[in-house]
């Protein structure tokens, strides 16, 4: 299981915009690289990000060879009705990882 | 009338040094001369990086570990308190070794010792991640070395090691970090080298890592054969720049570029 820093609120007003920032520990090998050996590390990177808020996508993202180690993606969506939101990271070798959020919106 | 000069001269620098409040600190924390993003990275928790190894920390202190089935916690209570002011007085005098040693190397001592678990491999996940829930616990205090006096020759000896010449660009630190702060190595500012921030998460690095790392990283920038993780000259120079920087504010998990 990799490390995530979540940062999001737990409530928020039907219609407000709400902010949601998450870091995963991951090292996104880029399969550039060589390793001391001098032979080249094989790429494991994350491949996709997506949040989906009761079950609807509301935020995704792809991501590559270029992006830092421990990647940060931070994003906003609209507080709809109380509920889960889901995160989920997948990536090379079957890297897949996914941490709920519980949303509390009141009128 | 010369003497009447010489005396309302003395009078006025005699009122104008009353008027003058106490000398402000001039040193500077690396902290300062980074960018903004960087430090707003740095200053929330929720963004750097480093409290990833912070949680891990946190998990280590309380899951058992060695023979012994003790955690830290088991002897230590919770950190928050125990732990308070502890990283900003290392390294610290060890009677038993007759000499001082890091913070990385108290929580080994403590693992082999009371806990006897294995040992944590320098730069490993884990120890970094000891050694930052642990300095987190100093977050915002002065930095306060021991004023042990069994230090002082260590001390004095880290003070050499900061002024000696080493490597093929045959430079010292202190040619760099006391004579050339604030001017540029390409791109680069040059820092007063004051350790207030370490273990850092440097993006350099994309990774948490120690203050002997970063030293071994300037020796070999200067191509000099680096000192080993955990030798002796490390932890003298690390008590030398731990008490240059006395006083100066603990920043730990820091971020550096």
């Amino acid at each position: 299981m990799a490390r995530t820093l979540i940062n999001a609120p737990s409530a928020a007003r039907r219609g407000e915009v709400i902010e949601i920032r998450a870091t995963i520990g991951h090292p996104m090998e880029t399969g550039f690289r060589a390793g001391e050996d001098g032979k080249v590390l094989p790429r494991n990177i994350i491949q996709t990000f997506s949040c989906r808020y009761n079950g609807e996508l509301v935020f995704s993202a792809e991501l590559f060879s270029a992006v830092s180690a421990n990647p940060y993606i931070a994003f906003h969506t609209v507080a709809t009705e109380s509920g889960t939101l889901v995160l989920s990271w997948e990536g090379d070798n079957g890297f897949s990882q996914a941490e709920s959020i519980q949303l509390a919106v009141t009128a | 009338m010369r003497r009447i000069l010489a005396l309302l001269l003395v009078c006025l620098m005699g009122t104008a040094g009353a008027q003058n409040p106490p000398p402000k600190d001039s040193r500077r924390s690396g902290f300062e001369d980074m960018g903004a993003a960087t430090q707003a990275m740095q200053k929330d928790d929720a963004l750097n990086p480093g409290m990833l190894w912070v949680q891990d920390g946190e998990a280590l202190w309380k899951q058992p570990a060695g023979a012994s089935g003790k955690a830290c916690i088991s002897c230590h209570a919770a950190a928050q308190s125990s732990m308070r002011g502890v990283a900003a007085r290392y390294p610290a005098f060890d009677t038993g070794l007759g000499r001082p040693i890091t913070l990385g190397q108290r929580i080994n001592q403590c693992r082999l010792q009371h806990q006897q678990a294995a040992l944590l491999r320098p730069e490993s996940q884990e120890l970094l991640g000891l050694e930052a829930y642990v300095a987190l616990q100093s977050r915002g205090l002065p930095l306060a070395p021991s004023n042990d006096a069994r230090l002082e020759p260590f001390r004095q000896r880290g003070q050499q090691l900061f002024a000696q010449r080493i490597g093929q660009l045959n430079l010292s630190c202190a040619q760099c970090h006391d004579g050339l702060p604030g001017k540029r190595l390409a791109g680069n500012v040059i820092p007063e080298a004051h350790p207030t921030g370490y273990p850092v998460y440097r993006l350099e690095w994309q990774a948490m890592g120690s203050l002997q790392r970063r030293m071994r990283g300037c020796m070999s920038g200067v191509r000099a054969e680096p000192f080993a993780y955990g030798a002796q000259e490390l932890v003298e120079l690390e008590l030398y720049l731990k008490t240059r920087a006395k006083g100066m504010a603990m920043e730990a998990p820091g971020v550096r570029p």
